[in-house]
């Protein structure tokens, strides 16, 4: 088994529900290293709750995830069955669930940048305070980083001097200085205006080609066809298809998955 | 008025002034620091999952905020000696204050700390920060600047509070002015300087809440 087709995350017969209405029913996934995935799907198909259980922002109520980490003991492999935990936080062994969430890093929607905090202090707060990295090592780290975005004079701003795009930039470079194995976006240019989306996606694009794996959560099809690996169809919270993307967007098997790419195509 | 009046004025200045420094001032500080510390952990209780803690804090902060600060005050000076509890003017003043702060301030800080939106709470829980870490260093901070104007009223409104403690025997500003008041009869020329202090005061403490804000604001788009 060659290390690129080694499968990075599992997911099975993931579920969950909020009160009555059951969002997801039954995800089935795997994700191998260096692969970029895309979820698509109508709005309330949950997709960005199967992005959400992967991080432990919320607990699923059954199905299991497991990731391979690597060899260090933060990023330790880990299995958690949710059936086991009776869809609680309780339920899950709180040991499992941080490696869980250290395994990850979230691009959020709204950027979610911390509003108290300067670009440089929102990057390195992950690393140097609960991660207990060697502060200068992180500072160099983060500001490679920030210089690699376009964004190291920005170092000293808070977020509201930064435009959307900035912002979203900032989030991606908070979410790469905690060195996860798998970056989480969650449709990372949806709050954008429209002439900010390029960057973001741009940037998305060349961490692509730099081999890490991701799972981004997208309602941009073209920037799916062209960066994404995978795709995955998502609708009433199952996934309905799964395939390439340059075959599935054009010809997708499914009745569902035509129906929803043709709104997507000719909204009116 | 007439010349002795004035000087009458003049000569209960320092009595006042000494009575806010070493009374008002004080007790007003203290009673508050006290309070904030306790309104935070009620602030908590409140917000809590467990029932049975939120439940306690309700009906504490329903209880405070239920009942006038003057009978809490003599509850705790005339009426604990009855049950063999017996404490001295100044920490009676000193408990039944911070008691009433905490009620009030707790609800301030429970709205405070729900205003800062959930993702807050997301993006900490995904750099991999505990409940606490993320309540300390990303929650509470924020909910900090949403919550000076208000908690800055609670303050103001216990500094006049304080003169409260003139009725179980403190030495503090408004007592001094009594007694001068009671020797001389010139009731009305020497209430009338205790409000003028206390207003001074209050406008001190205004300007230091405008100062808080801007340090706070530092961050917040204008």
């Amino acid at each position: 088994m060659s290390p690129t087709d080694q499968k990075l995350l599992t997911v099975r017969g993931l579920q969950k529900s909020f009160g009555a209405n059951q969002v997801l029913t039954s995800v089935d996934l795997t994700v191998a290293r260096g692969t970029v995935l895309a979820l698509i799907g109508p709005s309330g198909s949950g997709k960005t709750t199967v992005l959400r259980c992967l991080n432990g922002l919320e607990i699923a109520d059954g199905g299991t995830i497991s990731i391979v980490g690597a060899d260090d003991s933060r990023h330790a492999p880990v299995t958690i069955d949710f059936a086991a935990a009776h869809g609680t936080r309780a339920g899950v062994p709180k040991k499992a669930l941080t490696n869980l969430r250290d395994q990850s890093a979230m691009v959020f929607q709204h950027y979610n940048l911390f509003p108290h905090k300067t670009v440089l202090e929102n990057v390195m707060e992950g690393p140097v305070v609960v991660q207990r990295r060697d502060r200068a090592e992180v500072e160099a780290e983060a500001l490679a980083l920030l210089e690699r975005v376009g964004l190291s004079d920005k170092r000293d701003s808070y977020p509201f001097e930064l435009s959307g795009g900035q912002q979203q930039r900032v989030g991606i470079v908070r979410a790469l200085a905690l060195r996860p194995t798998l970056l989480l976006f969650d449709e990372p240019t949806s709050a954008l205006d429209p002439e900010l989306v390029g960057d973001v996606l741009r940037l998305i694009k060349e961490l692509a080609a730099e081999g890490w794996t991701m799972v981004i959560v997208t309602h941009e099809l073209e920037f799916a066809r062209e960066v994404a690996t995978e795709v995955a169809f998502v609708d009433g919270g199952t996934i309905v298809e799964h395939g390439d993307p340059k075959e599935m967007l054009r010809n997708p098997k499914h009745e569902r998955t035509r129906q929803f790419l043709h709104r997507l195509l000719f909204p009116f | 008025m007439t010349d002795s009046t004035w000087q009458l004025l003049l000569d209960s200045l320092w009595p006042m002034i000494h009575g806010a420094i070493t009374g008002t001032i004080p007790l007003a500080l203290s009673s508050f620091a006290i309070g904030l510390v306790l309104a935070l952990a009620l602030a908590l209780m409140r917000l809590s999952r467990r029932r049975w803690l939120s439940s306690i804090a309700r009906v504490y902060i329903s209880l405070v905020r239920g009942t006038p600060l003057l009978v809490q005050l003599f509850v705790i000076f005339y009426g604990l000696p009855s049950l063999g509890v017996v404490i001295d003017p100044w920490p009676s003043a000193i408990i039944a204050f911070s008691i009433n702060v905490g009620g009030y301030a707790a609800e301030v800080i429970r709205a405070a700390i729900l205003s800062v939106p959930k993702g807050q709470w997301e993006a900490a829980y995904m750099i991999g920060m505990s409940h606490r870490r993320a309540l300390t260093r990303i929650i509470l901070p924020q909910a900090a600047r949403v919550s000076v104007p208000p908690l800055s009223n609670t303050f103001i409104s216990l500094v006049k509070d304080t003169s409260l403690a003139s009725l179980i025997l403190v030495t503090e500003l408004f007592r001094e002015a009594q007694q001068v008041a009671a020797f001389s009869g010139q009731f009305m020329a020497l209430y009338l300087e205790a409000a003028l202090l206390y207003w001074v005061i209050c406008l001190v403490l205004s300007s230091g809440q405008g100062v808080l804000e801007k340090r706070l604001d530092r961050y917040v788009a204008h």
